[in-house]
């Protein structure tokens, strides 16, 4: 950032950007130092930000729950236990209202993950905004954005996954032919209607795992972009300083809701989803 | 020029959004408390079936309210 205070939009300019890795335009291999490198490395350039923190909430999560089921005592369970005991029995109740009790070994465990992970990835949005990045600042980390699902690639790598499982359940349940002839015949099941089943169907299935991934995006992209605003209100006089602190404790609890609600939608639709691929009854 | 451009276009994305998901949530809240008013003790499976179907109207809304953000500010 330049020495002198940067300008609103520069500021906004300068959270919104990830720290990316990838080819320079002179072909050397490394950090971008602006958005225009970024734009120049293309499609693979890398997030690196987004990338530690969604692996590393990932290992946190996995590290946590793997020590409390290590730990976990028929007797009087502890407060930790209780906590993850309420998350599984949580995604149990919504699994068994869903999808059933059919014999699956993803779904629990996809859930729980998706669950939990998401939420933990949301929860880095409550930070204040330029708590960490001014500290990665300090490290000579230029651009360093801490809230993974503010980033379209996270949101929708995780819901293009959810995809892949759904269309390999549909085929292993209903089996190719099945499943392909699924496309022509499904609302009328007439044959001068199959091009219109077909439009309708495909649409219908790239239309899921782009809104589940951009409904997460969008509420935490739309969430972070009000509390960079808000910080922006503290570097305007004492009065806007005081109304913004008000303004972002507010937003912030009221953000609280969203990002379990978001959480609990993605993991709902990942169900609900899978439950689809699994319906072969004759409708 | 360029730029009043994106912002009236951000303005209208945001308004349109705002719209379809007042209108919306409006109608499914109403829905809600007319369910809880009839049978209170249903009031959390409501309310559980409530949140799913209110983020489901509410994603394409707020799917437009991010992109006119990021086109406002980050364009």
């Amino acid at each position: 950032m330049a020495g002198d205070a940067p300008t609103s939009q520069e500021y906004i300019q300068h959270h919104l950007t990830n720290l990316a890795y990838g080819k320079h335009s002179d072909g050397s291999w490394g950090f971008a130092g602006t958005p225009e490198q970024i734009r120049e490395m293309g499609f693979w350039a890398i997030h690196v930000d987004t990338m530690i923190w969604s692996i590393g909430l990932g290992i946190l999560f996995l590290a946590f729950f793997t020590i409390v089921a290590k730990r976990a005592t028929a007797g009087v369970p502890g407060s930790v236990q209780n906590l993850c005991e309420v998350a599984v029995e949580f995604v149990e109740d919504n699994i068994t209202q869903v999808f059933g009790t059919r014999p699956n070994s993803v779904i629990g465990p996809l859930s729980l993950t998706i669950l939990v992970w998401v939420f933990l990835m949301n929860l880095m949005d409550l930070v204040p905004v330029d708590l960490i990045p001014h500290a990665a600042y300090l490290a000579g980390v230029e651009y360093f954005k801490i809230v993974p699902t503010t980033d379209p690639n996270a949101t929708l790598g995780m819901s293009i996954g959810v995809f892949l499982l759904v269309v390999y359940y549909n085929i292993k349940i209903k089996g190719p032919v099945k499943f392909a002839t699924g496309f022509v015949t499904h609302p009328i099941p007439k044959w001068f209607m199959y091009p219109f089943n077909f439009i309708l169907e495909i649409v219908d299935l790239i239309a899921k795992p782009l809104s589940h991934g951009l409904r997460l995006f969008g509420n935490l992209y739309a969430g972070e972009m009000i509390f960079i605003l808000i910080a922006l209100l503290y570097s305007s006089g004492i009065v806007l300083a005081v109304f913004g602190g008000f303004l972002q404790w507010a937003w912030a609890v009221f953000h609280i809701l969203i990002i379990c609600l978001q959480a609990f939608v993605f993991m709902i639709l990942t169900i609900v989803y899978l439950t689809q691929a699994h319906e072969t009854g004759e409708h | 020029m360029e730029q009043s451009l994106i912002l009236i276009a951000g303005g209208i994305l945001m308004g349109l959004g705002a719209i379809g998901s007042g209108i919306g949530i409006g109608v499914l809240s109403g829905k809600y408390l007319e369910g809880v008013a009839r049978q209170p003790e249903l009031q959390p499976m409501l309310m559980t079936q409530l949140f799913i179907t209110l983020a489901l109207v509410d994603a394409v809304p707020i799917i437009a309210v991010g992109i006119s953000l990021y086109m406002i500010f980050a364009l």
